[in-house]
């Protein structure tokens, strides 16, 4: 009788290395998995950013792996990010593409700001669309930019990142990533 | 907001400004601690016990005036000739969902852009006929069941919506059952005629 009430003890000491697990794995509370890993990208057909007259699809990026980048110029986190990613598109790894939003439909402005910050600090895009009232940030689950998801050759999300692209993040779960969906 | 009145009057010492920037349009969580803080500043030592009392007091009193007319400078969204069948529905169905920016608050209050534009598609997708259901499902397909204040009933969400009773009732079955055991093992067993006779003598030895 006397080992059956250790149980509880048990119990409690598994509830807090479970607790404990989480507390220390350095894991932001606040991040949401998305639910579009392992499913499609959202397929879309947007204006470009600098040449309104020209659409990029996702249609076109059948049979390639790519980056998909949501960002804008209100976005401290996104100017933060920029430098890296100048210098990762570089490295030629995989191809970054850019979506510029901005919530609360403030269109012009953010066209006008996008591409002159384009001009100044680089662009590591291959191209960027314009996403007009956020319509396709809401459709790919984005919530706080920057996201960037990566897509493979069939049009299927296989990774989201959810704020900016360190190195660590770059050389630890893109590039690994990329190598094995490249094969 | 106190904080901001107390910074504008050129208090110092007011709590470090990284840390609102930070919460930006999503309601403060620890509202009282950083507002104590700033009325302590504003009311500096010169002044007399009485005067500092009666300035945190003011303070304290506009405080809760200006919660109590902040649903008013939030209500902006609403257009006079809104249909106010489709307004009773978003507020209903945006109170059971979770903004996620700020996400101690239901999308119905919260005040992030990315807020004002999902309920923007709602009332759209409500204007063009889609159910609750149906807008529910477009949030949770794009967020996840995260978004929802009540969690769907799954098999991952067993144990979450049926562990407490399960704990309860297995927890009331173990002790049913100890406490069975215990009545067992205090039971008085009657006395052997030995221990009869010793118990006599004591007790006669004790009162002669």
């Amino acid at each position: 009788m006397n080992r059956l009430l250790l149980i509880p003890l048990i119990l409690f000491l598994g509830l807090a290395a479970v607790l404990m697990v989480q507390l220390r794995s350095g894991r932001d509370p606040h991040e949401i998995p998305s639910p579009f890993i392992n499913k499609p990208a959202p397929a879309f057909r947007l204006k470009q950013l600098q040449d309104p007259t020209r659409t990029f699809a996702t249609e076109e990026m059948r049979g390639k792996v790519w980056l998909l980048n949501f960002w804008g110029t209100w976005c401290p986190a996104c100017r933060e990010e920029h430098p890296l990613l100048v210098q990762f598109a570089k490295t030629g790894a995989v191809p970054i593409y850019g979506v510029d939003y901005k919530y609360g439909a403030d269109d012009k402005d953010e066209r006008a700001s996008a591409i002159q910050f384009l001009g100044e600090e680089g662009n590591p895009y291959t191209v960027t669309v314009y996403d007009p009232e956020s319509r396709l940030s809401i459709d790919y689950g984005v919530y706080g930019a920057p996201e960037t998801f990566l897509i493979d050759r069939d049009g299927i999300i296989r990774y989201k990142q959810i704020g900016p692209i360190t190195e660590e993040v770059w050389k630890k779960e893109i590039l690994p990533r990329v190598e094995k969906l490249k094969r | 907001m106190l904080t901001v009145i107390a910074q504008a009057l050129g208090a110092k010492g007011a709590p470090e400004g990284s840390q609102s920037q930070t919460t930006g349009p999503c309601s403060p969580r620890d509202t009282w601690h950083e507002s104590s803080r700033a009325l302590y500043a504003l009311a500096p030592g010169h002044l007399t016990q009485r005067l500092r009392r009666s300035a945190i007091l003011a303070f304290i009193a506009l405080y809760f005036f200006s919660l109590f007319f902040s649903p008013v400078i939030k209500a902006k969204e609403a257009q006079p000739n809104e249909d106010p069948q489709i307004e009773q529905r978003m507020k209903a169905l945006t109170q059971q969902v979770r903004c996620l920016v700020c996400q101690n608050e239901t999308l119905a209050d919260s005040r992030a852009e990315l807020a004002e534009d999902l309920r923007k598609q709602i009332r759209e997708q409500m204007k063009a006929g889609k159910s609750d259901q149906e807008i529910l499902a477009f949030l949770t397909q794009r967020y996840g069941d995260f978004v929802l204040y009540n969690p769907p009933v799954k098999v991952t969400t067993y144990l979450l919506w049926f562990g407490p009773f399960g704990l309860l009732i297995g927890g009331t079955v173990v002790l049913y059952l100890f406490l069975k055991h215990r009545r067992e093992l205090i039971k008085d067993k009657p006395l052997t005629a030995d221990e009869h006779k010793r118990a006599e003598n004591i007790l006669r030895g004790e009162m002669g």
